[in-house]
């Protein structure tokens, strides 16, 4: 794990350029993606919905999403006269940034089976195809999935008006509580990679379908990462956050022209940044059969494929569940999916600390689950003691 | 699978038709029933049905007709017998289109059309008066700048419309048939109100009312 081949030999005008062009390329794909996504979630809901949806413009309503810009862009600005005028400008950027940044570390191709470490050669210098491979990666993604928060938060708060505050406030709960699921089951493919870099996890999945962390981690992860990551998006049916029927629209309330569209765009971004985070967790990345020359192209088809499945798995989700009550969403991010994902750590920690220092199989499970026993005990016995005290101050009452 | 099953039902939904259809474009043929805009129905020597008795702006819940009669000139009589509606103007901001109107008519005067498409973009556009509402001499309505008609959409305009049976009987006995007309569009008089005779006749009026475009569905 050295890090990307670009800069080993010194970085000259080439590398820079070649940096540029990969900035560039990351990032006019994204906005086309979000604005396919946009279009592509109105349209299939419509299906799933019996409708025929956007249709009107370009052919089959493609061009709808780009129609809506150029409304935003040309629709007044307003800002409520008790919002707080700096920060109620900051949040949209905040949010859009952050998604755009989130992608950076995405590998988006490169072939990494049979011996070759996912480079590609552009003007005769190897590189990654991702924007940036810092050693960090995962905790980068994680912190700025956590920063996107305050884009929300901020706006809520700055616009001045109960029902964004309202909204605000159900998105930093929401996103304290899921974020700490995300975060362990992140941790676990983190374990089994036994690295940080992106390029790395990836890396460790080369090799054919068992060896991604789908499967190599049991698919729990996988399940509470799913599912952690859709409250993360504020995605139904964990949308509480702008839960229109109770919230007017959530902490965009007061947001207007190209300011909202910005948090729109945020939106679907962080969907499609979450679906490739995903895939490179769980699914191998570009990882996928190479069929006939190109080694370059396919593994970028495979993971565009992959990523599409999740879209239209979001947008499935979205057209099938009613969104959750607050105490549902509390009951199954904190009593379900944490302790859930908690067990289910330190079992794979376990299993790796076992293969890696060859314990012996029967002490090693044997002890954890003497360990597990006692501290089923303790948590049942603190348990009934709460619930004692509390039937105790229901009798005084 | 009782969690799983509304993915399977909405995923079926990708593959069924569309109960949408593309408005402006294409359009559904109506029912023989709609409630449109009113028209004033003549009588086939041309005299104006309308007595001017009132009884629909009694009855109009949104208050929209304003009628005034008036006695007939001994020399140029509007309409056969005493009086005649002398001003008759319906206000289509006010208008719910419930036919009520109708059901009061003791005349079979007023009549509501197939016509729904019509927009203003002043408000004295929007209330009609006996010029615009009366059939002109064939017994046609008479088309506005600012309607959008389309094949068909002005038949069918005279002929009892009522939702009740007469003298409650839901049989209109003797095949009570409307009074005579000025020969335009003129529909066939309905025999009985019973359910099986209502759907007889609107899988026949599907025929008699050719709608633009009713064969493009997806």
């Amino acid at each position: 794990m050295t890090g990307d081949p670009l800069y080993l030999d010194g970085v000259d005008l080439t590398d820079v350029g070649i940096m540029a062009l990969k900035v560039v390329v990351a990032f006019t794909f994204l906005l086309v993606a979000t604005m396919f996504m946009v279009w592509f979630e109105r349209k299939l809901i419509s299906d799933m919905q019996n409708r025929i949806g956007p249709n009107v413009a370009g052919p089959w309503g493609l061009l709808q999403t780009f129609a809506d810009g150029v409304k935003f862009f040309f629709k007044e600005d307003l800002r409520p006269e008790n919002a707080d005028p700096l920060v109620f400008r900051l949040a949209p950027y905040i949010s859009a940034v952050t998604a755009f940044l989130a992608f950076a570390v995405v590998p988006i191709g490169g072939s990494f089976g049979d011996g070759s470490s996912g480079t590609v050669t552009i003007f005769g210098r190897e590189t990654y195809l991702q924007v940036a491979d810092p050693p960090i990666g995962i905790l980068f993604l994680l912190a700025m999935s956590s920063i996107a928060v305050y884009g929300v938060m901020l706006a809520g708060w700055a616009s001045g008006s109960k029902y964004p505050l309202i909204g605000s406030v159900r998105a930093s709960a929401q996103a304290i509580s899921y974020e700490a699921a995300l975060g362990m089951a992140t941790v676990v493919v983190v374990v089994l990679a036994g690295t940080l870099s992106t390029h790395g996890i990836v890396a460790a999945q080369s090799g054919g379908i068992t060896r991604w962390f789908l499967v190599s981690s049991g698919i729990v992860p996988f399940i509470v990462f799913f599912i952690a990551a859709t409250a993360e998006l504020n995605r139904p049916p964990f949308d509480l956050v702008e839960a229109e029927q109770e919230l007017v629209g959530g902490f965009h309330t007061e947001y207007s022209s190209i300011r909202f569209a910005l948090f729109f765009l945020a939106e679907f971004m962080n969907v499609i940044t979450m679906s490739a985070i995903m895939v490179t967790l769980f699914f191998g990345g570009p990882a996928g059969p190479i069929f006939f020359g190109m080694t370059w192209f396919w593994p970028t088809i495979w993971f565009l494929l992959k990523v599409l499945a999740f879209l239209f798995v979001f947008v499935w989700l979205r057209a099938t569940l009613p969104r959750l009550r607050y105490d549902q969403l509390m009951h199954l991010g904190w009593k379900l999916l944490i302790p859930l994902i908690l067990f289910w750590l330190m079992f794979i920690s376990l299993k790796e600390l076992r293969a890696t220092y060859d314990w012996n199989w029967v002490v090693t499970y044997g002890a954890a689950v003497i360990a597990l026993t006692i501290g089923a005990s303790l948590l049942v016995a603190a348990l009934r003691a709460g619930d004692r005290a509390y039937q105790e101050e229901l009798e005084e009452v | 699978m009782g969690y799983l099953d509304g993915f399977k039902v909405t995923f079926l939904k990708l593959f069924e038709e569309r109960v949408t259809t593309e408005y402006p474009k294409e359009k559904r043929p109506k029912p023989a029933r709609f409630h449109g805009r009113h028209v004033l129905n003549r009588y086939e020597d041309g005299m104006e049905k309308c007595i001017g008795c009132e009884l629909c702006a009694g009855v109009c819940p949104a208050k929209c007709i304003y009628v005034r009669g008036a006695d007939n000139p001994e020399t140029a009589p509007v309409s056969p017998g005493e009086r005649y509606g002398y001003v008759y103007e319906i206000n289509y901001l006010r208008c719910i289109h419930c036919d009520l109107c109708v059901e009061a008519c003791p005349t079979e005067a007023i009549t509501e059309s197939n016509l729904f498409e019509f927009s203003f973009t002043n408000r004295s556009d929007a209330i009609y008066t006996k010029d615009e509402l009366v059939v002109d001499d064939e017994g046609r309505p008479r088309r506005q700048p600012w309607e959008l008609w389309h094949d068909g959409d002005d038949l069918g305009t005279s002929g009892w419309m009522r939702a009740t049976a007469s003298s409650g009987n839901p049989d209109y006995q003797n095949r009570i048939s409307w009074s005579s007309e000025l020969g335009y569009g003129v529909r066939d008089p309905e025999i009985g109100q019973y359910i099986s005779d209502v759907r007889d006749e609107a899988d026949s009026s599907e025929d008699q009312y050719p709608s633009a475009d009713s064969g493009n569905h997806h």
